[in-house]
């Protein structure tokens, strides 16, 4: 009951943001429409940051993948948006435009969700064998050959790019998948199974010897983590109503992964801080012109010196609101 | 019939042979060590057992099931569970969470009834946790449930080594120098938690241990290995006076 009031809670007060930031409340609370964007793309930073911990910062698995499954998202959902969307669109007739817009992203989402995660399936039943520095090779490798794969579909665009997307994602539906993709990784880790990805990061060997069948944890952490991406890439297209593969090479890749060091591996609020950061810091640097990547790198490095394990570590930022506990140290008693 | 029965067994790494032809049979409810010199083949013993290396030859059969060369994962639901001779904690889990890992085999909920939080999954996690409490607390480690598994001192982090291994409810528990880096003081109390675990439990207990005090004291029947095959199986009075485990010990004279 409590869960229900606040996804409905959560799902108003998007849907008044997204008023007010439109302009839909009166001018006064509109924002302009570069800023509106930056707040956009780092809603989808998140789900693309908060999916990619699933792998690299909970099961301890170092993908370099995750533009590929994007990539993936987007174009397959937009391929739906803009071949089947007049057809869905006139069997909705009997709705409003609005509701049949958002029904049409919805299923589009929905499909390239799904084509990314049997993606997922494909790369990660052979890939998630390897550690360390091999999986890292493999999975960059499979990114981009997704990448180039899609490039050299001509149905989708190929090096022109896939224009004309209809704009069906809005602040509402970014944030609304951003709070989904948090809600599906924090319930994850927080359940029997998502203890068995811990103890796969923490040691692998020790968890099959209790009973852990790692490859099937592996390749489900994988599968989840890409359909994550696939929404965030579909969210990607249907915002920017373009979508060209140079936006989906290794180099995105690494930018979710910036995003998660610096905001703390294995930590949900961490990633959304990353993200967020990663953005602003970006953004924020444009006054800097020629200067700016100098010192965006400038400071990646001040925060990885001054802290290593990521601004929040492992940890969740609530654990940082209430005080640390230290248990009582009891002597032990004696057997029996 | 045996618990477990090992016949005629080698492994062979190359020209290397780690175990020779050995035979091995344990019963439920005893208590058994395997002692040898470094380099003997004791901790290949228990990796072929537990399935990270597949027997050259020879059958391994466990509640007279073969089990030679399957999955690691697939033999400890069978119910073998093991400790590892350098410790191997989930060090940046929870104590609490280390049990519960174990415990996951056991349990029937997963991916998607998380993500739901359905009843099941809630019920299962609630009974997971009050039955790694009890277990910790066996194990007297309950006050430390929330601490992370690498802050633990040495010797409660081997006692929660084998906590986490009774979670999987063995039928046979593998004891890879539990004994290691620990005071007599903590090797006494180790004995004595070893002996009380197998009367309440009921399982068989094979350890490895270089401690000849906590061999000699606990163990019912010993078994000598040397260069990969067997030098004697005996009762601990017997192995000590046994004059081939001598020399394989100390040299010939």
């Amino acid at each position: 009951m409590r869960g229900f009031l606040l996804s409905v809670g959560l799902v108003a007060v998007l849907y008044t943001l997204n008023a007010a930031f439109t302009g839909g409340l009166g001018p006064a609370l509109a924002i302009s429409p570069y800023f509106l964007q930056v707040i956009c793309l780092a809603g989808i930073n998140v789900i693309l940051a908060v999916s990619l911990n699933l792998i690299n910062g909970f099961t301890g698995q170092f993908s370099i993948g995750h533009a590929g499954f994007m990539a993936i998202g987007a174009y397959a959902s937009a391929f739906v948006t803009v071949t089947f969307g007049e057809k869905v669109r006139s069997a909705l007739s009997f709705l409003p435009m609005e509701a049949r817009n958002d029904i049409l992203l919805v299923v589009a989402l929905a499909v390239g969700a799904v084509l990314a995660a049997v993606a997922g399936f494909l790369v990660g039943v052979p890939s998630l064998r390897l550690r360390g520095d091999y999986l890292a090779i493999v999975t960059l490798g499979f990114g981009e050959i997704i990448r180039v794969f899609i490039l050299n579909i001509d149905a989708v665009g190929g090096a022109r790019g896939y224009a004309g997307i209809p704009k069906l994602a809005n602040f509402f539906w970014i944030y609304f998948f951003a709070a989904v993709t948090i809600l599906i990784v924090y319930r994850i880790v927080r359940s029997s199974f998502g203890r068995t990805l811990v103890a796969i990061r923490e040691d692998e060997i020790a968890a099959e010897a209790m009973g852990v069948d790692t490859t099937r944890s592996k390749v489900i952490s994988f599968v989840v983590s890409s359909a994550m991406a696939g929404v965030g890439g579909g969210l990607f297209g249907h915002y920017l109503m373009y979508l060209h593969t140079n936006s989906f090479t290794f180099l995105k890749s690494i930018e979710i992964i910036i995003m998660i060091v610096i905001g703390g591996l294995g930590s949900i609020t961490g990633s959304v801080l990353g993200a967020v950061l990663y953005i602003a810091m970006t953004e924020g640097l444009r006054e800097a012109a020629q200067y700016r990547m100098i010192l965006f790198s400038l400071l990646l490095i001040v925060i990885m010196i001054v802290r290593p394990q990521g601004i929040l570590g492992h940890r969740e930022f609530a654990s940082f609101l209430t005080r640390r506990r230290r248990l009582p140290t009891v002597p032990p008693a004696p057997i029996r | 019939m045996a618990l477990l029965d090992l016949s005629s067994v080698t492994m062979r790494f190359g020209g290397l042979i780690a175990v020779n032809e050995l035979d091995l049979q344990l019963d439920a409810g005893h208590l058994y060590g395997l002692i040898g010199p470094n380099g003997a083949g004791k901790t290949t013993v228990f990796n072929v057992i537990t399935g990270v290396y597949t027997p050259t030859s020879g059958k391994i059969r466990f509640n007279g099931a073969e089990i030679g060369g399957q999955k690691t994962v697939r033999i400890t639901r069978r119910g073998i569970a093991r400790t590892f001779q350098n410790i191997r904690l989930f060090g940046d889990m929870s104590v609490v969470d280390n049990v519960k890992v174990a415990f996951h085999c056991r349990q029937g909920a997963d991916v998607g009834a998380a993500v739901l939080r359905s009843p099941k999954h809630s019920s299962e996690e609630a009974r997971v946790e009050r039955e790694s409490l009890e277990l910790l607390k066996i194990f007297r480690l309950e006050s430390l449930a929330g601490e992370k598994a690498r802050n633990l001192p040495y010797g409660s982090q081997r006692r929660l080594e084998i906590a986490r291994a009774m979670a999987t409810s063995p039928k046979l528990l593998l004891l890879d120098e539990p004994a290691a880096g620990m005071n007599p003081h903590e090797a006494q109390e180790l004995m004595d938690l070893i002996r009380w675990v197998r009367d309440r439990f009921g399982m068989a207990i094979l350890l490895v241990e270089h401690n000849m005090k906590v061999v000699m004291g606990i163990c019912e029947i010993v078994h000598v290995l040397d260069y990969g095959s067997t030098v004697a199986i005996g009762k601990p009075a017997e192995i000590q006076a046994n004059p081939e485990v001598i020399e394989a010990y100390l040299g010939g004279a």
